[in-house]
């Protein structure tokens, strides 16, 4: 029977080190709704999202009080727009309206975001695709809680260059219908290679094809977890301390996975998988930056920090994939900068640059995440960061994802300020030599080479 | 036989006093919650008892008791909590 000391480990993770449920997601397929008739689409989605998620937020919140658990965000992904889109909508404005509705079904059912305003190009684009990609800064700009995720390429098609083209003007765009408040719309929006179809995590969550009609797929979190195991094996070797990252991870993921199976069984929709992201938040303690000063850097940033980060993220996926029968998603450590105390801290002291960051991101999922730069950033160098991002992605079969906010009227020096979760920023500076011939070009990386791998 | 059960953790933590025991288990009685198991110790001057009871008999639903056992802790003086057992069973149990 359990005993007095492990109930006390369990609450004291809940109460004082954030262990929570980062998100109960729900997926929903919208690939029945499509119709050539605008209002008829649109009318079909609303209803879809509304009926299969209209109890998600009241079993999200049982299962809280069942359980004393914090489960911080109830949300949903849908089939990607383009594809549900494409035979209604004729130009980007029709795209809006779509966009628009989501909105409203999202305010309806009482979640906080819907993802899945997306589309897939990752070999080339549609007049369909094109269409919901040129429509994608308006659409952020007039909706509230509608993600937008753009996937451009992968390991096995290659990088739709065209499309890194248009993501960096797409990227700016976006920044300045939103300059009144900090260029936020840019927080809404994702560019990938190798996008997940089961991701739980926005703003790049969207419900994949391959999946069913609806599944509950659930994202941990409990950074702050980790870092209190740690505090306890300073100075032990790094197979005591992988060992220790490890049992608990175990545990973390066990929640989530008991969590999942609730929220399956009470809304009647079948579980997909468990997301074991380290997901930080900017409170004090629930950041993964100051779980690799735990390892033994200074500061986030410092020499060893993609080795740091390499072991951390390897071994929550050995702990996690024991815990939880079904593990998709992102999973990994994420490494967002405003969304992480510990990394914005970094950042201010000059330990952590863009490139440093970039270079951790092959190791971990998920790639340059909550960047703010310069609102003067050229269109053709977002496109340039966006394409480096891709190309690391691409080679090492992994996902790797771009959420950079040029903010508009703001420079290196100064802070952006999200709110919530989504927390605040340093601008950061960005090289400043071109790359405008390169992103000029137009056409295809092609897929890399899968053998001779050095 | 354990399947048949509705097993919940109640953990009472706070400044020690005559009586906690004696309240908690007056409420429980009262409301047809039958106790399976006490576990009680002091930690640096702190009351900290953890109970593992059978729902099953309860007359009003978990949420109810809930927050009951919530609002007699603050009588108390003490933090009272009430968690399904799995939550504890995944997390120390493989």
């Amino acid at each position: 029977m359990i005993n007095i000391w492990e109930v006390n480990e369990t609450n004291k993770m809940i109460e004082q080190e954030n262990l929570d449920v980062r998100t109960i997601t729900l997926g929903i397929s919208l690939l029945d709704c499509i119709d050539a008739d605008l209002p008829k689409l649109n009318d079909n989605i609303y209803r879809k999202i509304t009926g299969v998620a209209a109890d998600l937020v009241k079993v999200g919140d049982e299962i809280e009080r069942n359980y004393c658990i914090p489960i911080v965000n109830k949300r949903i992904s849908v089939t990607p727009i383009a594809l549900v889109g494409q035979a209604a909508c004729r130009t980007p404005e029709d795209f809006v309206s779509v966009a628009r509705t989501l909105d409203r079904a999202a305010k309806a059912v009482g979640v906080n975001f819907i993802g899945g305003y997306s589309a897939l190009v990752s070999k080339g684009m549609t007049a369909g695709d094109e269409n919901l990609i040129r429509s994608i800064p308006q659409a952020l700009a007039e909706t509230e809680r509608v993600c937008s995720s753009v996937n451009v390429g992968s390991t096995k098609t290659g990088i739709d260059m065209d499309a890194v083209k248009l993501m960096g003007e797409i990227i700016r765009e976006t920044a300045e219908r939103t300059k009144e408040n900090d260029s936020l719309g840019c927080a809404k929006l994702v560019v990938f290679c190798n996008a997940p179809d089961d991701n739980p995590f926005m703003a790049g969550a969207f419900h994949g094809v391959t999946e069913a009609d609806a599944v509950v797929n659930v994202g941990v979190s409990g950074p702050g977890v980790v870092k209190k195991a740690l505090e306890e094996v300073r100075g032990a070797d790094f197979g005591e301390l992988c060992e220790t990252i490890k049992r608990t991870a175990f545990k973390i993921t066990r929640v989530g996975q008991l969590v999942a199976q609730e929220a399956s069984r009470r809304l009647g929709i079948p579980f997909g998988i468990i997301d074991l992201s380290l997901a930080p938040t900017p409170a004090v303690g629930d950041s993964v930056a100051e779980i690799l000063e735990e390892i033994g850097l200074e500061r986030a940033g410092a020499p060893g920090t993609t080795a740091a980060l390499a072991l951390l993220n390897d071994q929550v996926k050995k702990g996690g994939i024991m815990a939880s029968s079904y593990v998709g998603g992102l999973s990994g450590a994420f490494i967002p900068v405003s969304e992480d105390q510990g990394m914005i801290d970094a950042v201010e002291a000059g330990a952590l640059t863009l490139e440093k960051l970039e270079a951790m991101t092959c190791v971990c999922s998920v790639g340059l995440d909550m960047i703010a730069i310069p609102g003067d950033a050229a269109p053709s160098t977002i496109s340039g960061i966006l394409a480096d991002e891709m190309a690391i992605g691409m080679v090492n079969q992994k996902t790797t994802a771009v959420r950079l906010i040029p903010v508009i009227g703001k420079d290196v020096g100064e802070t952006v300020e999200f709110g919530g979760l989504l927390g605040h920023a340093p601008v950061m500076p960005v090289n400043r030599f071109g790359c405008e011939a390169f992103v000029r070009r137009g056409g295809r990386i092609p897929a890399p080479i899968h053998s001779f791998k050095n | 036989m354990e399947k048949t059960m509705d097993r919940t953790i109640i953990t009472v933590v706070g400044k020690d006093a005559v009586g906690i025991i004696a309240r908690v288990c007056a409420y429980l009685a009262d409301e047809g919650i039958n106790v399976l198991d006490i576990s009680q110790t002091i930690v640096q001057g702190f009351f900290n008892m953890m109970m593992v009871v059978d729902m099953k008999g309860a007359g009003k639903p978990f949420g109810e008791c809930a927050k009951e056992l919530e609002k007699l802790g603050e009588e108390i003086g003490v933090a009272i909590k009430c968690q399904r057992e799995e939550i504890f069973n995944k997390m120390h149990r493989v």
